[in-house]
C-alpha cells in the first residue's frame, strides 16, 4: 500500500502534543518543586490527620420523662507504632497496673489483628478507670506515640428493663461490612431499643482535620478548622415504659420463668415488658462486658431471651374470648345460643375435660366459668358447617383469617428486635400434618381452648386484652413514645384493625367482667376499678401447667391492659390473676394499697425455680434468624409447627 | 510476498527487534515496582521480595511480563492479523461477563477474581481493540471518506467504552477515547480532532473556575472568551491565510482590552458579557463582511467554530447550573477536583502536591520520603505512584521518568512511521495513544491540573492487569515491528 505523505505529516502533530504536555508537566513540576516556596514551606514533612470526635449517644427516658439510661465517659489508651519512641515500659505498665508480660502480649495480639497498620491509631487497653486514668494522664509525654481518646459508656439509673433497653458493643467486621458509618472500635446498639433505634440514637461522628508535624506534634488545624465536621449528638429516646411499673414486674417475677406485658390500649404504648428472669443491665458495660455477657449465654434459665416478645407459649383459655368473637361473628352462636358441658366436651368419641358448674350456658356465663365444651362445641360447629363454606377446610381458613387480625400468627410489628411471630395453623398445615381430607373437627378441636397448636407471644395475648378493650382494633404495639428532634415514628401509630363487627364486643367484655366478680379471676377486683379478664392454665409438656392472666380496666375507657404468662406455676389464679392485678392496680392508682402490696411480696417471695425443671428444653436456634427462633412448642412438641413451606400462617 | 523459513526468521528476529523500545520498557518497568516498594515501605517488613507484600508481588508481575513478553515475540505476527476479529470478539464477550460476575469491589465491576489472583479484562482489551482497529483499517480499500467506514471504525472503539462503563470503571472506559489520535492519523479530519480537544478544554476551565468572579461574569467563562479569541485570531492567521484580518481583530482585542482596563481605572466597570459580546460579536460580523473578499469557505467554517464556541460554554454553563441536581453538580466538581474536598478526592490532590512540592530538586532520596508512607493518599501504590517518585527523587527524578516515557512514546510513532503495511501501522499508533492518554491523565492528576480520573500510570502504578496489558500491547507491536521487511508491498 502506499503511503500518503500528506497524512504522514500529522505525526508532528501527534508528537507534539505529547511534547507539549510532557513540557507543561515538567513546568509545574518545576514550580511545584523548586520555584514555589510556599508549597515547600507548608509541605515540607507536614502532613494532615484526621481524628474522629464522638458524638453523645441520644439518652433514654421512660414515660414521665425519669432518666433510666445516660452516657459516662471512658478512657481508652491508644498508640500509633510509628510514633512511639523508646520508653520506659515498666513505668507504663505499672501505671497501668499490669504486669509487663500482660502488656508485651497485648501488643502482640494488636500486631496480628486484621486492621493493623503501624500509622493509625491502636488501641492498647479500652475502659481505663478514672484513677488509671488521672495517674496516666500526668506522665503522658513521657510515651511518645501513645494517646488517651474518650469514649462514651452508658450507665442505667435502675436494674430493670434489660430486655427492653438493650446495650451496646464493639462493631464487628459484619457491621463494618454492611454499613460504611462503621469504622472498626466504633459503638453499636446490640439488642433491646439501643439497637432498633440504633440510626437515631448513635448521631453523626465528627472530624477535625490537623496538621502534624515530622515529630509527630500537633501544629494546628488545617484551615483553621473551616473543614472540621462536628459530631452530631443522637436523639433522646422516650420510652412509653413506666420505669416504676417495669421494676415492680421484675420484682414479682423473681424466681420465676414468664413474662408480664401491660398496653395503654388506646395508644399501643407498651407500659411494661417484663421478661424473667432477667439481669441487671449495667452487667454488659465496660471491661467487664464479655465475660458478663458470656455467663448471660451461657445461663440455662437464658436471661438474654426476651420470653415477652420470644417466647411462643400456648394461650391456654385466654384465648377463648376471641372464639367467642368468631363465632357471634359468623353467626354459629348468638348470645342465647348454650351448650352442654357434662364436665367437659363429650362427643364423638373424645372428651375434652372441664370443671364442674351449670349446665348448658351461654356465651357469658362460659367466659365467667372458663367452660372447655363450649368453645369446643362452638368450633366443631363451624367447623362442620358445609352449607356455609363448603368444607371443613375453607371453614378453618376463615377462622385463621379472623385470628390474624387479632394480632396472632404474625410478628406484631414491636419496635425490638427479635420478635417471635407465635404460631396459628392454616388449612396446608393440618393437610400437611394430619393428611388432606383425613382431619376433623375433632382432631383440631383443641385449637379452640388455646391448646394445640396453637402458640402466642405474651405480647400478642397482651395484645388481645388491648383489642377487645378498644372494641375491636389495636395500635401497633411498640415501646418508644417519641424520638427527640424526630417525632413519633410512623409505625408506632399504625391503627390495625378486626374482621370482627364492633357490636360484638360488648358481649365479651362483660363476660370477661362476670369472670372477675364471680368467676375464675376473683382475685383481680380492685376496689374502685371495674377490672376485665380472663385465666388462662395452659397444659404442657414440661411439667405442670403454665399460669396465664389477660385483662383489662377499666371497663369502659380501658387505661391498662395487661397479659401474665408464668411457666409451670399451675393455674391461672394462683400467679397470673394476682400478678396482673397488682400490675392494674399500680398503674391506675400510682400506688398499691397494703392487701395488695402483700400480695406483691408475697409473688416477689415465691420462687418457683426449685420445683422446675429446666434447662433441656430451651430453644437453642436462639441466635438464628428471629422468625424462627422462638419455637418454643410447649404442648405437641413432637409437631413442626415452623415447617418452612406449610407454615400456618402464611398468607 | 515470500516468506522466509522459521529458523532463519527467529535468527533474524534478534537483529530485527528494537531493542531501544525494549531497553526504554525494562527501564520503567524496574523503576516501577522500586517506587511501588518505597511507596509501601513499612518498617516492619523491609524486604523487597517479600512476596506477601505489594512491591514484592509487583517484582513477581515484572518478572512474569518479561516471560510473557518473549514468549509473545515467538509468536508469528499472522496470527494476530489472521485473529484480529476473533481476538477482539472474545475480549468484549469477556467484558459482557464480567459485568455480570464480577463481585463489587470499591463501586466497581471490573475485576474476575480466581481464587488469589484478580484480572481486570478492561486492560487485556486494550490490544484487542488495537488488533481489530489496524485489521480493519488494512481491509482493501478502506478510508475514512464516508459516513458508513467512520461509524464501523467509531463502533469499534465504541463498544469496549460502553462494555467497561457498565462495569463501573469509567477511568478506564476514557483510555479508548485516545485512539481519536489514530482515527486522525488515517485520515479523519483534523478539525474533529480540534474541536474534541477544544470542547474538553472550555468544559473543564467553565466548570474549574466558576466560583471566582471577574468582570462580574465567573472567572471559567472569561477565561473560555479570552481563549475563543485567541484561538480565532489563530485561525485567521494560519487556517485562513489573512494576515490582515488577523491583525486587525487581535489589535481590536488588544486595544478593547486596554480600553476596558483604563476605564475601570476611572470608575467605570464594564460587564464582562457586555465586554466579550461587543468584541465576539463584532468579530463575526466584520468576518462576515471578509468573507466578501477572502477565501470564503475558510472564514465561513472561522465563524462557524466562533460561535459553536460561545454556544457550547454556554451550554455547559447552562446545563450544569440549572439542569442538575444539587448532588450530581458536586460529584462532577469533586470528579474534576474543584470542590475542596480535603477527606475525599481534593484530599488525594492536596496531598499528593504536597509530597511531589517537598521533594525540591533533588528528592528526599530512596525510601526517605515522609509524605507518601504516611497512608495520607489511599491510592499511594496505584493512581497515586508519581508522587512518591516525586518526594523521594526530586525535580531531576520525575522529570527523568516523564523523559523516558516521552522517549518511549516518541519512538513509537517512529516505528509506526516506518511500518510497510497499514495494519503495523494502525497498531502502533493504538500503543502510542494509549501510553499518551494514560501519561497525560495520570501525572495532570497527580499534578493537581487535570480531573481526578482514575487511571494507572502505565508500568509502576501496582497491579498485575495493568502491567501485564502494556505488556501485551508492546511486545505484540515488537513482532510485529520486526516481521515489518517481510510483509508489505513497497
Amino acid at each position: 500500500m502506499r503511503k500518503d505523505y500528506n497524512l504522514e505529516k500529522r505525526k508532528f502533530v501527534i508528537a507534539g502534543f505529547i511534547i507539549v504536555v510532557v513540557c507543561i508537566y515538567i513546568a509545574r513540576l518545576f514550580v511545584l518543586q523548586v520555584g514555589d516556596s510556599t508549597y515547600k514551606a507548608n509541605a515540607d514533612s507536614n502532613a494532615f490527620i484526621e481524628r474522629v470526635i464522638y458524638p453523645s449517644r441520644g439518652l433514654i427516658y421512660d414515660r414521665n420523662d425519669s432518666l433510666v439510661v445516660y452516657n459516662q465517659p471512658a478512657y481508652d489508651l491508644v498508640m500509633i507504632p510509628k510514633d512511639v519512641q523508646p520508653f520506659d515500659t515498666l513505668d507504663l505498665c505499672n501505671t497501668l497496673q499490669i504486669s509487663r508480660e500482660v502488656f508485651e502480649k497485648r501488643l502482640a495480639d494488636m500486631r496480628k489483628g486484621r486492621n493493623y497498620s503501624g500509622y493509625t491509631q491502636q488501641i492498647v487497653m479500652n475502659h481505663l478507670s478514672a484513677e488509671d486514668y488521672g495517674r496516666l494522664q500526668e506522665k503522658l509525654f513521657r510515651f511518645p506515640g501513645f494517646y488517651i481518646v474518650q469514649r462514651i459508656l452508658r450507665q442505667y439509673n435502675y436494674n430493670a428493663g434489660a430486655n427492653i433497653l438493650g446495650d451496646i458493643r464493639e462493631v464487628n467486621q459484619r457491621d463494618i461490612d454492611n454499613d460504611s458509618y462503621y469504622k472498626s472500635g466504633d459503638y453499636t446498639g446490640d439488642l433491646g431499643v439501643e439497637k432498633s433505634y440504633e440510626r437515631w440514637l448513635r448521631g453523626r461522628k465528627g472530624s477535625e482535620i490537623l496538621i502534624r508535624d515530622a515529630l509527630g506534634k500537633i501544629k494546628g488545624r488545617y484551615n483553621d478548622g473551616a473543614n472540621d465536621i462536628m459530631p452530631e449528638a443522637g436523639n433522646d429516646l422516650h420510652l412509653s415504659i413506666d420505669i416504676k411499673l417495669q421494676e415492680l414486674g421484675e420484682r414479682m417475677m423473681r424466681g420465676k420463668v414468664g413474662a408480664i406485658v401491660c398496653i395503654e390500649p388506646k395508644t399501643g404504648e407498651i407500659l411494661a415488658l417484663v421478661s424473667s428472669p432477667s439481669y441487671d443491665p449495667s452487667l454488659l458495660i465496660g471491661k467487664e462486658r464479655g465475660k458478663n455477657y458470656a455467663m448471660l449465654l451461657n445461663d440455662p434459665r437464658m436471661p438474654l431471651f426476651d420470653r415477652s416478645i420470644m417466647a411462643a407459649y400456648p394461650p391456654g383459655s385466654t384465648f377463648k374470648p376471641t372464639q367467642g368473637l368468631i363465632f357471634l361473628q359468623e353467626g354459629v352462636i348468638t348470645l342465647s345460643t348454650a351448650y352442654p358441658c357434662h364436665r367437659g366436651f363429650i362427643s364423638g368419641g373424645m372428651r375434652v375435660g372441664c370443671h364442674g358448674h351449670g349446665s348448658p350456658i351461654p356465651l357469658k356465663p362460659a367466659l365467667q366459668t372458663s367452660c372447655n365444651a363450649y368453645f369446643c362445641w362452638g368450633l366443631k360447629h363451624m367447623l362442620e358447617n358445609k352449607k356455609k363454606y363448603g368444607s371443613i377446610g375453607n371453614a378453618f381458613e376463615v377462622w385463621k383469617k379472623h385470628m390474624v387480625s387479632m394480632g396472632y400468627g404474625y410478628k406484631t410489628g414491636v419496635d425490638l428486635p427479635g420478635e417471635s411471630r407465635g404460631f396459628i395453623p392454616n388449612k396446608a398445615y393440618y393437610d400437611k400434618n394430619l393428611g388432606e381430607g383425613k382431619w376433623s373437627a375433632y382432631s383440631i378441636i383443641s385449637d379452640a381452648i388455646g391448646q394445640g397448636e396453637i402458640l402466642a407471644t405474651p405480647l400478642q395475648i397482651a395484645n388481645l386484652a388491648a383489642t377487645i378493650a378498644n372494641r375491636g382494633y389495636y395500635i401497633t404495639p411498640h415501646v418508644v413514645r417519641r424520638i427527640d428532634g424526630v417525632g413519633v415514628p410512623k409505625k408506632n401509630l399504625e391503627r390495625h384493625e378486626t374482621t370482627i363487627n364492633k357490636s360484638y364486643y360488648p358481649s365479651i367484655v362483660e363476660g370477661m367482667r362476670m369472670a372477675v366478680t364471680g368467676g375464675t379471676c376473683r382475685g383481680a377486683n380492685i376496689a374502685g376499678w371495674e377490672v376485665c379478664g380472663k385465666t388462662g392454665t395452659a397444659q404442657n409438656p414440661h411439667g405442670r401447667d403454665h399460669s396465664a392472666f389477660m385483662g383489662f380496666a377499666p371497663m369502659s375507657d380501658p387505661k391498662i391492659a395487661v397479659a401474665v404468662y408464668v411457666e409451670n406455676a399451675g393455674f391461672g389464679a394462683t400467679f397470673g390473676v394476682p400478678i396482673g392485678a397488682v400490675m392494674m392496680e399500680q398503674y391506675l392508682n400510682g400506688k398499691l394499697s397494703p392487701a395488695r402490696e402483700a400480695v406483691a411480696n408475697r409473688m416477689a417471695n415465691t420462687s418457683l425455680y426449685s420445683a422446675k425443671l429446666y434447662g433441656g428444653k430451651k430453644s437453642e436456634n436462639k441466635d438464628k434468624k428471629s422468625d424462627k427462633k422462638e419455637v418454643k412448642k410447649e404442648s405437641k412438641p413432637e409437631v413442626k409447627p415452623q415447617s418452612s413451606d406449610n407454615n400456618g400462617t402464611t398468607e | 510476498m515470500e516468506l522466509r523459513s522459521n529458523d532463519s526468521e527467529n535468527r533474524t528476529l534478534l537483529k530485527s527487534i528494537d531493542w531501544i523500545t525494549i531497553v526504554l520498557y525494562a527501564i520503567l518497568i524496574v523503576a516501577g515496582a522500586v517506587s511501588i516498594y518505597a511507596a509501601t515501605y513499612n518498617f516492619d517488613k523491609a524486604s523487597m521480595f517479600d512476596f506477601s507484600g505489594f512491591s514484592g508481588k509487583q517484582f513477581m508481575w515484572a518478572g512474569l511480563s518479561f516471560i510473557l513478553g518473549l514468549s509473545l515475540l515467538l509468536i508469528d505476527r499472522r496470527i494476530y492479523e489472521a485473529y484480529a476479529y476473533p481476538i477482539y470478539g472474545v475480549m468484549i464477550l469477556l467484558l459482557i461477563v464480567t459485568i455480570f460476575v464480577a463481585p463489587d469491589i470499591k463501586g466497581s465491576r471490573s475485576w474476575l477474581v480466581f481464587g488469589p489472583v484478580s484480572l481486570q479484562p478492561a486492560e487485556f482489551a486494550k490490544f484487542a481493540t488495537a488488533l481489530a482497529l489496524a485489521k480493519l483499517f488494512s481491509t482493501y480499500g478502506f478510508a475514512l471518506n464516508n459516513w458508513k467506514n467512520y461509524a464501523i471504525a467509531g463502533g469499534i472503539i465504541v463498544l469496549p467504552i460502553l462494555c467497561i462503563i457498565l462495569e463501573k470503571e469509567t477511568g478506564s472506559a476514557l483510555v479508548y477515547t485516545s485512539l481519536i489520535f489514530v482515527l486522525y492519523r488515517e485520515g479523519m479530519s483534523g478539525f474533529v480532532l480540534f474541536a474534541a480537544l477544544c470542547a474538553i478544554t472550555y468544559f473543564v476551565v467553565v466548570l474549574k473556575f466558576a466560583t471566582v468572579m471577574l468582570m462580574g461574569i465567573p472567572l471559567g467563562t472569561f477565561i473560555a472568551f479570552v481563549i475563543v479569541m485567541v484561538l480565532t485570531v489563530g485561525m485567521l492567521l494560519f487556517y485562513c491565510r489573512s494576515f490582515v484580518m488577523g491583525r486587525n481583530v487581535l489589535l481590536a482585542y488588544v486595544a478593547g482590552g486596554l480600553l476596558t482596563w483604563g476605564l475601570s481605572y476611572l470608575g467605570v466597570h464594564i460587564n464582562g458579557y457586555v465586554f466579550f459580546g461587543i468584541m465576539v460579536g463584532g468579530t463575526v460580523i466584520y468576518l462576515l463582511y471578509g468573507m466578501l473578499h477572502d477565501d470564503m469557505r475558510r472564514v465561513l467554517v472561522t465563524i462557524g467554530f466562533i460561535v459553536a464556541s460561545v454556544i457550547f460554554m454556554f451550554t455547559v454553563d447552562f446545563a450544569f447550573n440549572h439542569v442538575l441536581q444539587e448532588h450530581q453538580q458536586k460529584r462532577i466538581t469533586v470528579v474534576l477536583g474543584i470542590a475542596d474536598d480535603p477527606r475525599g478526592v481534593g484530599y488525594n490532590v492536596n496531598q499528593s502536591k504536597i509530597a511531589i512540592g517537598s521533594g525540591g530538586i533533588l528528592g528526599k532520596g530512596f525510601l526517605n520520603g515522609t509524605q507518601t508512607k504516611l497512608k495520607y493518599v489511599p491510592e499511594q501504590h496505584t493512581d497515586f505512584i508519581f508522587c512518591t517518585i516525586g518526594e523521594e527523587e526530586g525535580f531531576v527524578g520525575s522529570t527523568i521518568v516523564l523523559l523516558v516515557f516521552l522517549a518511549l512514546i516518541l519512538r513509537i510513532i517512529t516505528l509506526a512511521e516506518r511500518q510497510h503495511t497499514t495494519f503495523g501501522r494502525v497498531y502502533c499508533y493504538c500503543v502510542a495513544s494509549y501510553l499518551i492518554f494514560h501519561l497525560s491523565i495520570n501525572i495532570g492528576m497527580v499534578l493537581g491540573l487535570c480531573p481526578v480520573i482514575g487511571i494507572p500510570l502505565p508500568f509502576f502504578s501496582y497491579g498485575g492487569s495493568s502491567l501485564w496489558g502494556f505488556t501485551f500491547l508492546l511486545f505484540i507491536m515488537l513482532r510485529i515491528d520486526a516481521d515489518r521487511a517481510n510483509y508489505g508491498v513497497w
